[in-house]
């Protein structure tokens, strides 16, 4: 039987030639990023921002948006979030608590479903959630927390094992993920919860996999071809990692489709950003990380005893910054 | 690289077959383990995002707590300064304070001061293993007395709080009758409460929320209804009104205001069954102290009658019939089983030692939770069976090797899992996830390296030993920086981060094992038996 080959044998790409472009892109889609997160806003969660949500899901057609908040509204909680969850029969309906009274707040809840059930008698209702502000204070810190040691301890991690070039390469990489995913976030306001920061963590997971494959093997290209340019060979890298990287990021986006089309509705933000952070983690890895190592100079002697690096290796940067050095 | 020896073979078997068979129960439905034997009985949780149920987070209202104790000080404070052996014993005392939470008062004959300070230091005490106590006694200006609290005592008193409160909330959350509760302290001053299947949370918050105090008191046998209903008790009693639906005539009693036995001295009540008349009964039963109180108060009040009083209204009020000596009581009366039950469980809760508010709730309905697990579990096979199937259609005898791997890695986790009785979450199932995609990715890393190396012109038992070793170091690295990336969330994470976090450092282990190692022997043996040429990679 013959078997398929995703990547042709003889596959040569050129893949840094294209690194200035990408990364002006990069750099484009991280500044976008950010102002869509500071203009829009991220859909928080009631995780993040304290509240009530309840899950509505509609046995029969849904009344509009506008319906069905405009009729919360009239409960009298204050202007009620609305947003369609996943199916096309459910929404969410999220309303802050009120304010400082204890008993106040907890009646909320009550009265919420309450109404709802009123309003729409053929509606079936289910999911209370209620989080408390200094709970949800406590939530975004310590996600946000967990989240940066996360991403630090693994670029220490790498400085330690490989070089401090590539750690600060994985460092960037995984930035510029979290902050595209952010982005992604903001431009569709599905809404972020800690769902979602798990998500998050599992695309830093999966990103500096790719990093680290493809930094394994310029490692052991470095050390078997010391005469070798550093951007042929972080080429050469790229393209003999690059059946790998297609193979495992096409099982992945293969599990994920079927997760988004098959899977529960509720995890239907988590698969959404799993699967985009796919795609920004590949990338990530190619044109972040890698083109990093270039202009954080690495050569051959990265990995070889400092002593006698000294010199050869001043010569070297000397001769690479006629050309390749942006 | 591709030697086994025969304890490594047999050892690694172990393993594959005890991931098997300790992954059963939790595929299996409960009527099925039950049958099964103890070491058998430990299954994977459910969190309540998949189960469906109620998840409450409560937090102590410390402030209350520290007024509480400011108070009994002051009280301890005066009943020391009182003496033990009649007037001569006493210690004048001057205005005393509690501003600032400290007790600060004036002691009037100078020379008794060291006397004073010698009896508050007796009603201080130890904080726990810290060498400090739990109140600092100053004297200033050689005149005043003043009390603090030492941060080491507020602690352990918050440390004591909380854990009575934890089983008094577990006491009540049993007596629901939900199955599987979990109850648990989380940092200083919080528990959660966790009841699988339950819809409902008002009612686990009503539960939770009551801060019961339960007395036993005697009903003024000379009170006169008709000032009662004005609103006018005897010196030395008081109107109690009754608890809403306790009372079939008079909405209220008068009692006396001592208190005869209290709710501490309450050791069990329960709902049962007169034997005699069949009638569903409560009966309750005091420790030794409670019992000789009891006896007693019951051997000089026969005929008369005494009421139990839960936060100050009046769950009953049944007549003594005879002394009851044993410390054991039945009260009788027109209950319903649910009624009798009710006031069973009313008497059994006891009292908080802390107002707990809620600060977090989440009720998941069952159908919601069965239905993710449904289109989980679907889109999960689709998921593997598509990912399998290309892996084969890749790299063909490899690539079959990869799946069985892939199917003991699966069978590993949910084991180690079950052993841990660790809970599988939303985003426990995204670690799933994760770890899978680490295990196909390790060997897609391996395959793709035989690849290489065959290219390159080697033989293939050269080859396939080069695939393992040169793309181990790649897989040793990734995961391990996976386990920092877990470690670090786990420590500083909350809830559904802490789930993902569990299962990823679980089936990283499991993964490079599967992965790795188990591969490895099956191409080994096969190399070894067949010994091939050239192979199709």
């Amino acid at each position: 039987m013959r078997l398929l080959k995703l990547v042709p044998d003889d596959t040569n790409i050129q893949f840094l030639k294209w690194r200035n472009i990408a990364m002006a892109i990069s750099f484009v889609s991280i500044v976008l990023s950010i102002v869509l997160v500071a203009v829009r806003g991220l859909n928080l969660g009631v995780d993040f921002v304290g509240g009530q949500s309840v899950r509505v899901e509609f046995t029969q057609a849904m009344p509009s948006i506008d319906v069905i908040r405009e009729k919360v509204d009239a409960i009298g909680l204050g202007e009620p979030t609305i947003q369609q969850f996943g199916s096309d029969k459910a929404v969410s309906v999220r309303t802050a608590l009120p304010e400082g009274d204890k008993a106040a707040a907890d009646r909320a809840g009550k009265q919420l479903v309450q109404g709802i059930q009123k309003a729409f008698p053929t509606a079936k209702t289910g999911s209370v959630e209620t989080v408390s502000g200094k709970v949800s204070d406590e939530l975004i810190r310590t996600g946000a927390l967990s989240l940066a040691l996360a991403m630090l301890g693994i670029s220490i991690y790498i400085w330690v094992r490989f070089e401090w070039q590539f750690g600060v390469g994985a460092l960037f990489a995984l930035f510029h993920d979290v902050t595209l995913t952010f982005g992604f976030f903001a431009l569709t306001q599905m809404q972020f919860d800690l769902n979602i920061v798990a998500a998050l963590l599992t695309i830093i997971g999966y990103s500096l996999n790719d990093t680290i494959v493809v930094f394994d093997r310029v490692r052991e290209n470095l050390k078997k071809y010391r005469k070798m340019e550093i951007i042929p060979l972080l080429d050469l890298s790229l393209n003999e990692t690059l059946s790998r990287t297609v193979m495992t990021s096409l099982s992945m986006l293969i599990a994920l489709t079927m997760l988004l089309v098959f899977g529960p509705d509720v995890i239907f933000g988590f698969t959404a950003a799993m699967l985009l952070g796919i795609f920004i983690g590949t990338y990530s890895s190619i044109y972040m990380s890698a083109p990093i190592l270039v202009w954080l100079k690495v050569g051959p002697d990265s990995f070889v005893p400092r002593t006698s690096a000294a010199s050869a290796g001043a010569e070297r940067i000397e001769r690479k910054d006629d050309g390749a050095v942006v | 690289m591709l030697d086994f020896p025969r304890w490594k073979t047999i050892g690694i078997s172990i393993i594959l077959v005890l991931g098997i068979v300790f992954s059963i129960p939790s595929f299996v439905p409960e009527r099925i383990t039950q049958n099964l034997p103890g070491f058998l009985q430990a299954k994977v949780n459910l969190g309540l995002d998949l189960a469906g149920g109620s998840h409450l987070l409560l937090e102590a209202d410390v402030a209350d707590l520290q007024k509480t104790q400011l108070a009994n000080m002051e009280k301890t404070v005066r009943t020391a300064m009182r003496g033990e052996r009649g007037p001569d014993d006493d210690i004048a005392i001057g205005e005393l304070s509690t501003a600032g939470g400290k007790i600060s008062f004036l002691v009037r004959d100078q020379s008794k001061l060291d006397a004073a300070r010698d009896r508050l230091f007796s009603e201080t005490q130890g904080a726990g293993m810290t060498g400090q106590r739990d109140w600092s006694i100053d004297i200033v200006d050689t005149t005043r007395i003043v009390m603090t609290p030492t941060a080491a005592g507020q602690r352990q008193a918050i440390a004591n709080a909380m854990d009575t409160a934890r089983d008094i909330i577990d006491k009540r959350v049993n007596a629901l009758g939900t199955r599987e509760p979990t109850i648990i302290r989380q940092g200083d001053d919080r528990i959660v409460v966790q009841v699988p299947g339950l819809q409902d949370p008002q009612q686990l918050k009503d539960l939770i929320g009551k801060t019961a105090r339960l007395e036993f008191r005697m009903v003024d046998p000379n009170a006169d209804p008709n000032e009662a209903a004005a609103g006018r008790a005897p010196v030395g009693s008081e109107i109690v009104p009754y608890a809403e639906g306790a009372s079939a005539g008079a909405p209220f009693e008068v009692l006396r205001r001592q208190v005869m036995i209290s709710g501490e001295q309450l050791i069990n009540a329960q709902q049962s069954y007169d034997p005699q008349s069949g009638q569903p009964v409560v009966t309750i039963r005091f420790d030794s102290g409670g019992s000789a109180t009891f006896a007693k108060v019951t051997a000089q009040n026969v005929g008369k009658r005494f009421a139990m009083v839960l936060d100050g209204k009046v769950l009953s009020a049944p007549s003594i019939n005879e002394p009851i000596l044993g410390g054991s009581a039945q009260i009788s009366g027109s209950f319903s089983v649910a009624s009798a039950n009710n006031l069973a469980i009313s008497l059994r809760s006891g009292a908080l030692p802390v107002k707990m508010t809620v600060v977090e709730e989440r009720t998941v309905t069952p159908e919601l939770g069965k239905d993710s697990i449904r289109k989980g579990a679907i889109a999960g096979i689709i998921a593997t069976v598509a990912v399998l199937v290309l892996m084969m259609v890749v790299y063909g005898r490899f690539g079959i090797y990869a799946c069985i791997a892939l199917f003991f890695n699966i069978f590993l986790i949910i084991a180690t899992m079950a052993a841990f009785n660790a809970t599988l979450t939303l985003p426990g199932i995204a670690g799933f996830v994760l770890t899978i995609g680490a295990a196909v990715d390790a060997n897609v890393l391996i395959n793709e390296r035989i690849r290489e190396e065959l290219k390159r012109g080697r033989r293939v038992f050269q080859a396939v030993e080069l695939g393992y070793s040169e793309a181990s170091r790649a897989i040793f690295d990734a995961n391990v920086t996976n386990v920092i990336a877990a470690a670090l969330m786990f420590w500083f994470g909350s809830g559904p981060i802490k789930g993902f976090a569990v299962v990823l450092t679980i089936g990283i282990v499991t993964s490079v094992f599967t992965a790795v190692t188990v591969t490895r022997l099956f191409a080994a043996r096969w190399l070894h038996a067949k010994r091939p040429t050239s192979i199709n990679i």
